[in-house]
C-alpha cells in the first residue's frame, strides 16, 4: 500500500476538500493550482457539502485489484451543488433501488477491499440521503 | 518542415500469445516493416507502448526491442500516452523525420496483455485515468465508459441495442483479416446476450484483452520512392488533449480532445470530413465509436449511433470503419492499437485490403483515443 | 446540594452540547442464524441485529455519529479540544481510530485524541473523560464517542446479539447544553465475566460471571449510588437508559431499580438491532434525546465486562429545541435498513468468509 500517497490524499478523500478562483468563483474537485476558466492561479480552500445527485451509475462487475467485494459495486457521476462533479463509489444501496436524479450524500467508507495487511485507506463514497435530510432534499427538488 | 511518407508495414496477429513474448512480438513486427521497406536498420525507433511496467515488469522497452530487433546504438525511446501509445509513436516519428533529425524511423506499436490476471489488467488499463481521484476509488476504465454510455442513451434515446450495428460490422470485417483475433461474425442476439462488464456495456461492447504489435517505417516524401513502389504519404498528423478526469468536463458527451486532434488533422491537409474514404476509429467501446463520430464530425451530435444504425459504416457505406475488424474484432492489445490503425489503413491505401478493400480509396483517416478519451491522436494518409 | 465524596465532581457545570448517533443498514434476522446452527427459534433472543457494511468500521461509524453530532449545532471546529473514541472494534489494534475521525471532521492539529478500551463502558468512559476536560477548563468542548462493530464466533450465543452502531457526544458548559449533567460516578471492581485475549478474534464469557455478579451488580450499585448521592428516585426520572446485552437483561434490571416499561421504553434499542457493546447504552441515549423535553430528567447508567459502571444523571434544558433539524435521528437509521435473510451473506459481510 502507497502510505505516503495516500496520506496526502487525507484532506480530499476524508473532507471533500476542494478549491474555488478567487478571480471568477469556478469551482474545482480534485482541487487545482490553476483556474481552467480565467487562468488565476488564485484559487483558495472549499469544502464541499457532501450532497449531490446521480448523473449516471453502472454496476461494475470486472473489479480492479483491491476493489472485490465479490458481488458487484456501483460507481456514479455525481453532481454536486457547487456547481461540479466527481466520480466515486456508492454505497448501502442495492443497484435496484437507485436510479439517475437521485440525491445522495458523502460519507467516509472503507475504499478497497485488500486492506487486511498494510494501511486502511478510507476516503469517501456516496449514499442516498438518510433521514430527514431526504426529506429536505425531495422539498427543495 | 519536410514531407512524410511510410514506406513500409508489419504486423503481427491479434491474440493470446502464449509462446511469443513482450520481445518476441516486437521484433517480428519491427523487422517485418523493415522488410517491407527492404530496410535493414532504421535510424531511429520509436516504441508506443502503454504499460509493458505493469503488464510485463518490463520498462526501457524501446531499448529492449532495438536491441533485440538487431541494432542497438539507435536512438530508441518509448512514447506513452495511455491506449493511444502506437498512434502517438507514430506521431513522434513524423516529427522526427519532418522536422530532420531523422531519415528512416521505425514506430512500433505493442502490448503484452495476457500474462496477468483479469483483474490486474483492469488494474493496469485504470492507470490512464486520474489515479487519485479514478483508479484510487474503484473505477475501472469500462465503468467510466459505462458511465458515459448511460447518459448517452439517456440523454438522446437509444438503448443497448441501437450500438448493435458496430460490432457486428466490426466483426464482419475481422473473418477476412489472417491477422485479426476474432475471426467469426456476431449476431444482434449474441450481442443483447452478452454478459455485462459495466452496465450497460457488455462483453461484446468491449474490445479483448490480447496481445500484438504493428510497426511502420517513416522517411521524407522525397526519398520514398527509392524504398517501395507504393508509399502512403502522412497528410496530416495531429495530438490533443483533455481534461484528464472524465467528471470536470463541461460537456460530458463532447470528445474534446478527439474533436480538437481530428480538426487539426482537417486544417493542415484543407480536407474536409466528406473527402475522407475511411475511418479507422477507436472503438474500444460502443460508445467510444458512437462519440467519435460526432467528434470528428461525420456525425451531428447525438447521430453516431444512428449513423451506423444506418450502415453508413459499412464497407459499402458513406465512411467504411474499422475495415478490417477494428479494436473490437481485429482486437486491442492497448498501446499497439493505434499502430494496427495506420498499418490497416496503409494497406487500403495501397491496395492491399483483400476481401475489405475500400473501393478507389485515396485518403484515410485514423484516430486514435487514449484514457477517458484525454488524449486522441489523428493521422490522415492519402495516395 | 451536599456533595458525597463519590460523585466525579467538575469545576465548571458541564453537559452535552450536542450529539449523533449511527447505526449501519443491514440486518441479519437472528432466525437465519438460529436455522443455521440448529438452535429452537424460539430460544432466539432478538428478532434482528445491525450488521456493518462490507465498508465499514469503526471509524467511518465513528465519523458519521460525529459528524451529525457537529452539524446540529454551530460549534467553531477550534473549540473543540479532544477527541475520544471508547470501543473494543479498533480497526488497527495499534493506531488510534480517534486520529482518523478528528482528521475528517477537520479538529486537527490542536485536539487531544485517543482510543478507550473498557469493554461496553468505553463509550461511558469516554463521555466521563470529555466531561473532565470541559468541567476543569481545558477544553470548551470535547468529543466523546461510543462504536462498535460487536464480533461475535459462529455459533456462540454472542452471535445472536453482538450488533454495531453507536453515538457521538459533544459536551460542552452548562450554558450551552442540551442536556445538563447534574451528577456522576463511576463503579469498579476486577470482574471476570467476559473478555478477549490478545491476538484472538473473538471474546468468550467467564463462565457464569456475565449476570448476577457482572452486569446486574455493577449496573445496579452504581446507579443506586449516584440515587443515593443526589438524593433522587426512580420516580424522579421521566426517562432511563441501560446497558442492552440483550432484552431479557434490561428488563430485570430495571425492574430491579424501580424503573418502569415506559422509563426505559425510547433508550431501549436492543430489541430492534442487538447489543452494540460500547456503543450500546450511548446510543439508547441518544435515541432519549431526539425525543426529550426541556426539564425531563435522565438516568443514564452503562456497563462494560471486566466490570463496570458510569452512571449519570441528566436534566434536558430549553436549549434542546435549538438543535438544528435535518439532522438523522436514531428513529431514521432503525427505519434505515437492510435485511439480510441468509447466513452466508452475514458470514460474506462479516468478512468471516471471503473470496481469495
Amino acid at each position: 500500500m502507497e502510505l505516503p500517497r495516500y496520506h496526502r490524499l487525507r484532506s480530499t478523500f476524508y473532507r471533500l476538500q476542494a478549491s474555488r478562483c478567487a478571480a471568477c468563483q469556478a469551482t474545482y474537485f480534485p482541487p487545482r493550482p490553476y483556474c481552467l476558466h480565467c487562468g488565476s492561479r488564485n484559487l483558495e480552500e472549499l469544502r464541499l457539502s457532501g450532497r449531490g445527485r446521480v448523473l449516471s451509475l453502472t454496476r461494475v462487475y470486472q473489479p480492479s485489484r483491491g476493489f472485490s467485494d465479490g458481488v458487484g459495486t456501483l460507481t456514479a457521476l455525481i453532481e454536486l451543488p457547487e456547481g461540479l462533479r466527481l466520480i466515486a463509489q456508492l454505497t448501502d444501496v442495492e443497484p435496484a433501488e437507485v436510479e439517475t436524479g437521485q440525491e445522495v450524500e458523502m460519507v467516509v467508507r472503507r475504499l478497497r477491499t485488500d486492506e487486511e495487511q498494510g494501511l486502511i485507506v478510507y476516503g469517501y463514497k456516496f449514499r442516498p440521503v438518510v433521514g430527514a435530510r431526504a426529506a429536505e432534499g425531495a422539498n427543495s427538488a | 518542415m519536410r514531407d512524410v511518407s511510410i514506406i513500409g508495414v508489419g504486423q503481427t496477429p491479434v491474440g493470446e500469445h502464449w509462446a511469443h513474448s513482450l520481445r518476441d512480438l516486437g521484433v517480428e513486427a519491427t523487422r517485418a516493416a523493415l522488410a517491407d521497406a527492404g530496410l535493414e536498420r532504421p535510424d531511429a525507433l520509436f516504441v508506443g507502448n502503454m504499460v509493458s511496467g505493469l503488464l510485463c515488469q518490463q520498462e526501457n522497452l524501446a531499448t529492449l526491442l532495438a536491441d533485440f530487433s538487431g541494432f542497438p546504438g539507435i536512438e530508441a525511446l518509448k512514447i506513452e500516452a495511455a491506449c493511444a501509445s502506437g498512434a502517438a509513436a507514430v506521431r513522434v516519428a513524423q516529427l522526427a523525420v519532418a522536422s530532420g533529425a531523422h531519415d528512416l524511423v521505425v514506430a512500433v506499436g505493442i502490448e503484452k496483455m495476457t500474462d496477468l490476471a483479469i483483474d490486474g489488467v483492469t488494474s493496469a488499463l485504470a492507470t490512464a485515468a486520474d489515479a487519485d481521484y479514478e483508479a484510487a476509488h474503484g473505477v475501472t476504465f469500462t465503468a467510466l465508459n459505462a458511465l458515459l454510455m448511460r447518459l448517452y442513451m439517456e440523454r438522446y434515446g437509444y438503448t443497448r441495442a441501437d450500438f448493435a450495428p458496430f460490432v457486428i460490422t466490426a466483426h464482419e470485417n475481422a473473418v477476412t483479416n489472417p491477422y485479426a483475433m476474432f475471426r467469426e461474425t456476431v449476431t444482434p442476439e449474441d450481442f443483447l446476450n452478452s454478459p455485462m462488464v459495466a452496465e450497460p456495456i457488455s462483453i461484446l461492447d468491449s474490445s479483448p484483452v490480447c496481445d500484438g504489435a504493428a510497426a511502420v517505417v517513416l522517411c521524407p516524401s522525397d526519398r520514398a520512392r527509392s524504398f517501395t513502389e507504393q508509399p502512403v504519404k502522412i497528410l496530416a498528423s495531429a495530438t490533443a488533449t483533455d481534461t484528464i478526469g472524465l467528471a470536470p468536463r463541461k460537456d460530458l458527451l463532447w470528445f474534446g480532445a478527439a474533436y480538437e486532434s481530428a480538426h487539426r488533422a482537417y486544417r493542415q491537409t484543407g480536407l474536409r470530413p466528406e473527402e475522407v474514404d475511411f475511418f479507422e476509429l477507436h472503438d474500444a467501446f460502443t460508445i467510444v465509436s458512437a462519440l467519435s463520430l460526432e467528434a470528428a464530425c461525420f456525425a451531428e451530435r447525438g447521430q453516431g449511433v444512428r449513423f451506423a444504425q444506418e450502415c453508413h459504416i459499412h464497407r459499402n457505406g458513406k465512411l467504411p470503419i474499422c475495415t478490417q475488424g477494428g479494436l473490437k474484432a481485429r482486437g486491442h492489445p492497448v498501446g499497439a492499437s493505434g499502430a494496427y490503425q495506420i498499418v490497416e489503413a496503409v494497406n487500403q491505401l495501397r491496395g492491399h485490403g483483400g476481401p475489405n478493400q475500400v473501393a478507389n480509396c485515396r485518403v484515410g483517416m485514423a484516430q486514435s483515443i487514449g484514457g477517458m478519451a484525454s488524449v486522441a491522436v489523428t493521422h490522415i494518409l492519402g495516395v | 446540594m451536599s456533595a458525597p465524596s463519590i460523585l466525579l465532581r467538575t469545576e465548571h457545570r458541564v453537559g452535552i452540547a450536542s450529539y449523533g448517533a449511527y447505526v449501519p443498514r443491514g440486518r441479519i434476522r437472528t432466525e437465519a442464524i438460529a436455522a443455521c446452527w440448529g438452535l429452537e427459534q424460539k430460544r432466539v433472543p432478538i428478532r434482528a441485529k445491525s450488521v456493518p457494511g462490507p465498508d465499514e468500521d469503526t471509524a467511518t461509524m465513528c465519523i458519521e455519529a460525529a459528524q451529525n453530532a457537529l452539524r446540529r449545532v454551530a460549534v467553531a471546529a477550534d473549540q473543540i479540544r479532544a477527541v475520544w473514541v471508547g470501543t473494543e472494534s479498533k480497526p488497527y489494534a495499534v493506531k488510534p481510530t480517534s486520529t482518523v475521525v478528528a482528521e475528517a471532521l477537520g479538529l486537527t492539529p490542536f485536539i487531544s485524541a485517543a482510543d478507550m478500551e473498557f469493554a461496553c463502558k468505553a463509550g461511558s468512559e469516554a463521555m466521563q473523560t470529555a466531561m473532565a476536560y470541559v468541567g476543569s477548563g481545558m477544553a470548551r468542548y470535547a468529543l466523546a464517542i461510543g462504536m462498535d462493530t460487536a464480533q461475535s464466533r459462529p455459533g456462540d450465543s454472542l452471535e445472536y446479539t453482538a450488533a454495531a452502531g453507536g453515538a457521538a457526544f459533544l459536551f460542552g458548559r452548562a450554558e450551552n447544553a442540551v442536556a445538563e449533567v447534574e451528577g456522576s460516578l463511576s463503579y469498579v471492581t476486577d470482574t471476570p465475566d467476559f473478555f478477549r485475549h490478545a491476538h484472538r478474534h473473538y471474546p468468550q464469557h467467564g463462565q457464569r460471571f456475565t449476570g448476577d455478579a457482572a452486569y446486574f451488580h455493577h449496573s445496579q450499585q452504581a446507579t443506586r449510588a449516584l440515587l443515593d448521592a443526589l438524593g433522587r428516585a426512580p420516580q424522579d426520572y421521566r426517562w432511563a437508559v441501560f446497558h442492552q446485552p440483550n432484552p431479557k437483561f434490561v428488563r430485570r434490571l430495571a425492574r430491579q431499580l424501580g424503573f418502569t416499561e415506559e422509563q426505559i421504553r425510547p433508550g431501549f434499542l436492543a430489541p430492534a438491532i442487538g447489543n452494540t457493546y460500547a456503543g450500546s447504552s450511548l446510543l439508547g441515549l441518544a435515541a432519549v434525546l431526539d425525543i426529550a423535553r426541556p426539564g425531563d430528567r435522565i438516568l443514564f447508567t452503562s456497563y462494560g465486562s471486566g466490570a463496570g459502571s458510569d452512571a449519570l444523571s441528566l436534566v434536558v434544558t430549553p436549549r434542546i429545541g435549538s438543535l438544528r433539524a435535518g439532522v438523522p435521528r436514531v428513529r431514521d437509521y432503525l427505519e434505515r435498513k437492510q435485511e439480510i435473510g441468509d447466513y452466508g451473506v452475514y458470514l460474506r459481510l462479516m468478512k468471516k468468509i471471503h473470496r481469495e
